[in-house]
């Protein structure tokens, strides 16, 4: 079953294929059947793989198909290879089984609109390059999947390009992450020629993790955070995560699929691949850690004013990305790859929710405009609430056993450190806050929902809610594979992922003790145990942080719904900073947008419009004046010409003669 | 053989007064024969300079570009009137004033 890894991006090819170039024949029935279907195979390979790869023992899980040579260069070579090894193929099942489910959902979502061939076509393409970049065994694949995944967001985010904003929003996307990409690609030539020097000229994973201790910490530092940097662009963390929030014009479930729970996670994905380099240079690790946490932190607080249903969830994303690059940065590979995991399923259900509540609200949004929704739409409801309970990090949840590792982690490993978890723990308490307060403003209170918008509010129909219920039950459960062992569990993700993540010996333990909290526990006097403990206590902290948010959320929206406007008069300088996201936007527009253009103009007027078109000019119009001057000599008598040749001769001859006189 | 019975000073005061002439006449008359004319007068004072240097410094050169110059001027003389001649059958003058096409 190995040798046929290609069939899982082959499929969504097909499926691109097939709808971009006949879609419009066939029609709008068979495309909603080939849309879903390519993807469903795809899906379907990815389990018959994983199921071969577990029954392999763990030193073997490691599968490389090479389909063929793909640049050849002196003693470099490239080759369009697959990789299979437990992080791909975990990978390739999130995104194949989250791509499927909401691939089905968008069929319902997208049923009446005139671009549903192009979606479709654009949709596979994206899961085609977004497996291609799990699945790479080298560098350049990799990257050639990442850049197509940034090609079918901007697509997709200017899906409705009639709108300004939304093909504007698809252009900054475009835009911020080229900037992004560039790092990647600095990294990636950094890698290449520093490995090179040592002879090996390759960019194939496993030859470069094999050979990455011949390079120096100062050239490793610099190529992990070049290709950190990258990571920062595709997975929207400080400073470049601008362009996620505006992404939210695109299609609903692309929001969902692309911008919450694939496409943004390939930076995560990345570190976790390049885990070996990484864990080479604690520099760049401490980077990733801090960018991570202060991003979720900041974006979270981002969340608390946002009124557009769609906006809320994308602080949330970024928020939650910043956490997973917590987990990684800190050494916490796996916990970083199983929050994506867990996130991709409840991220990817709120986002279906809330274009359910879309589609029963006419396309509404503004979460002021709703309420009430609960009894209205149940489905939604309930999926949403779980997802919700899931996010917030509520025990017994998915979203808990990750965030709640990730946080362990934060504290207890090597790399950690506690105002990381300090700061990452305020971060989880400000996520159950905002989430609940999108959840009760939306579904709770008093219906504030325009008159008209009302008399049509629906269930989805069960084409949508049938994904919704899947995608809850997984957020539901998807924790359980990776039960801490404190609670008793077996961490089977970790121990799964540990021949390419690495810590597979004694996983989930409390490294050397670092940090003061831990001594001083053990100082206490509590003896033997104290790390599953301390572990356990910090559990219960987390858990009471997320309570408390949610119930201050339940105080504001629920209880009391005019303490929010309190607040708000009350510190009205901070709450407009929030609400305007700290004006981080117009910082960029003065910063880079103003000055760029301002230097784009000056270089216009005044090197363009001046020195070179005056030079080109300039020529011009002394060569005019002067021919304008010397065909006045042009007289076309005869004897003029002959005169100034004597003329011209008696001078060359009294030249002579003068010369001839005085020396 | 040679018997210096005139100097050659006068050999060449005649040659650069006919030159002048010839100057003169060739910017100062419009008709273009007299012009002509005028030219190969200033061809015959350079013969005439040649021939006299070719005389007193007993060296054959000046003669070989006395020859020269006949047979060029000989040459100009047919090509020049044959224009002159088509130059009038179609403007019906030879007026060198008139004939200023070639001008800015």
């Amino acid at each position: 079953m190995f040798d046929y890894v290609w069939l899982i991006p082959l499929f969504p090819a097909i499926g691109f294929m097939i709808n971009g170039l006949f879609g419009k024949h066939l029609g709008k029935k068979v495309v909603s059947w080939v849309g879903p279907s390519v993807i469903g195979l795809s899906f379907l390979t990815s389990i018959l793989i994983f199921f071969e790869l577990i029954g392999r023992p763990p030193t073997q899980r490691l599968f490389e198909k090479v389909i063929f040579d793909w640049v050849v260069s002196g003693s470099f070579q490239t080759v369009i290879g697959y990789q299979i090894d437990p992080l791909s193929i975990l990978m390739a099942l999130v995104v194949s089984g989250v791509s499927f489910f909401i691939h089905i959902y968008s069929v319902g979502y997208m049923h009446d609109d005139p671009g549903f061939t192009r979606y479709f076509t654009y949709l596979n393409l994206f899961v085609f390059m977004m497996l291609n970049l799990i699945l790479a065994n080298n560098f350049l694949l990799m990257f050639v999947g990442w850049e197509g995944v940034g090609l079918c967001s901007y697509l997709l985010i200017g899906f409705w390009y009639e709108k300004d904003s939304a093909s504007n929003a698809g252009k900054k996307a475009f835009v911020v992450n080229r900037v992004g990409d560039f790092g990647f690609i600095l990294g990636m030539f950094l890698l290449f020629t520093s490995l090179g020097k040592n002879g090996i000229w390759t960019l194939d994973f496993t030859e470069v993790f094999a050979n990455a201790s011949k390079l120096d910490t100062g050239t490793v530092t610099a190529i992990t955070i070049l290709l950190f940097i990258g990571a920062c662009g595709k997975s929207a963390q400080i400073p470049i995560y601008v362009w996620l929030p505006d992404a939210m014009e695109g299609p609903t479930p692309v929001s969902s699929l692309i911008h919450a729970a694939t496409m943004v996670t390939a930076g995560v994905y990345m570190v976790a691949r390049c885990n070996v380099l990484y864990s080479m240079a604690p520099i760049a690790m401490a980077i990733v850690a801090i960018v991570g946490v202060a991003t979720a932190i900041f974006t979270a607080s981002i969340g608390f004013c946002q009124n557009d249903i769609k906006k809320v969830l994308a602080y949330s994303t970024i928020s939650q990305l910043g956490y997973m690059f917590l987990g990684v940065g800190v050494g916490a590979y796996s916990a970083g790859i199983f929050h994506l995991m867990t996130h991709a399923f409840f991220k990817g259900l709120l986002f279906l929710g809330a274009g359910s509540v879309m589609h029963a609200l006419s396309g509404e949004l503004d979460m002021r405009k709703m309420g009430a929704l609960r009894t209205k739409i149940p489905i939604t409801f309930w999926t949403f609430f779980f997802a919700t309970l899931a996010i917030a990090g509520i025990p017994g949840l998915s979203g808990f056993f990750s965030k709640d590792e990730i946080l362990w982690q934060a504290f207890s490993s090597s790399h950690g450190h506690f105002l990381l978890w300090l700061v990452a723990a305020i971060a989880a308490g400000m996520t159950a806050f905002y989430m609940f307060r999108a959840l009760f403003m939306t579904f709770f209170g008093q219906s504030r929902v325009d008159e008209h918008v009302a008399h049509h509010i629906h269930e989805s129909p069960k084409i949508m809610t049938v994904p919704l219920m899947v995608l809850a039950v997984l957020s539901v459960i998807g924790g359980y594979i990776g039960v801490p062992h404190v609670l008793g569990g077996a961490n089977h993700i970790h121990q799964f992922l540990a021949p390419v993540l690495g810590g597979g010996a004694e996983p989930g333990k409390a490294h050397a003790g670092i940090s003061i909290l831990s001594q001083a526990w053990a100082s206490g006097g509590e003896g033997g145990g104290h790390g599953a403990a301390l572990e356990l206590l910090m559990m219960v902290v987390s858990v009471v942080i997320a309570l408390i948010g949610i119930g201050i959320a339940y105080l504001f929206y629920v209880k009391n719904p005019a303490i929010p406007k309190l607040v708000a008069e009350k510190w009205k300088g901070l709450y407009k900073l929030v609400f305007n996201k700290y004006y981080v936007d117009e910082l960029y527009e003065i910063l880079f947008i103003k000055s760029l253009k301002n230097l784009g103009t000056g270089l216009w007027k005044g090197f363009d419009d001046f020195i070179i078109d005056g030079t080109i000019n300039g020529i011009a119009y002394l060569i005019g004046v002067v021919s304008g001057g010397m065909r006045k000599i042009q007289t076309g008598l005869v004897q003029n010409y002959a005169f100034s040749m004597i003329v011209g001769g008696i001078v060359i001859a009294a030249y002579y003669i003068v010369r001839a006189i005085f020396y | 053989m040679v018997i210096p019975s005139v100097p050659p000073e006068c050999y060449l005061v005649l040659s650069g007064m006919l030159f002048t002439i010839g100057v003169i006449g060739a910017l100062t008359r419009r008709n273009a024969i007299v012009v002509f004319m005028c030219i190969e007068m200033m061809l015959n004072a350079v013969n005439i300079s040649f021939i006299t240097f070719s005389r007193f410094l007993q060296s054959l050169d000046g003669v070989l570009f006395a020859f020269f110059v006949m047979a060029v001027a000989a040459a100009e003389a047919a090509v020049g009137l044959a224009i002159f001649v088509m130059i009038y059958r179609s403007r019906d003058t030879i007026n060198l004033d008139e004939i200023n096409l070639l001008k800015w």
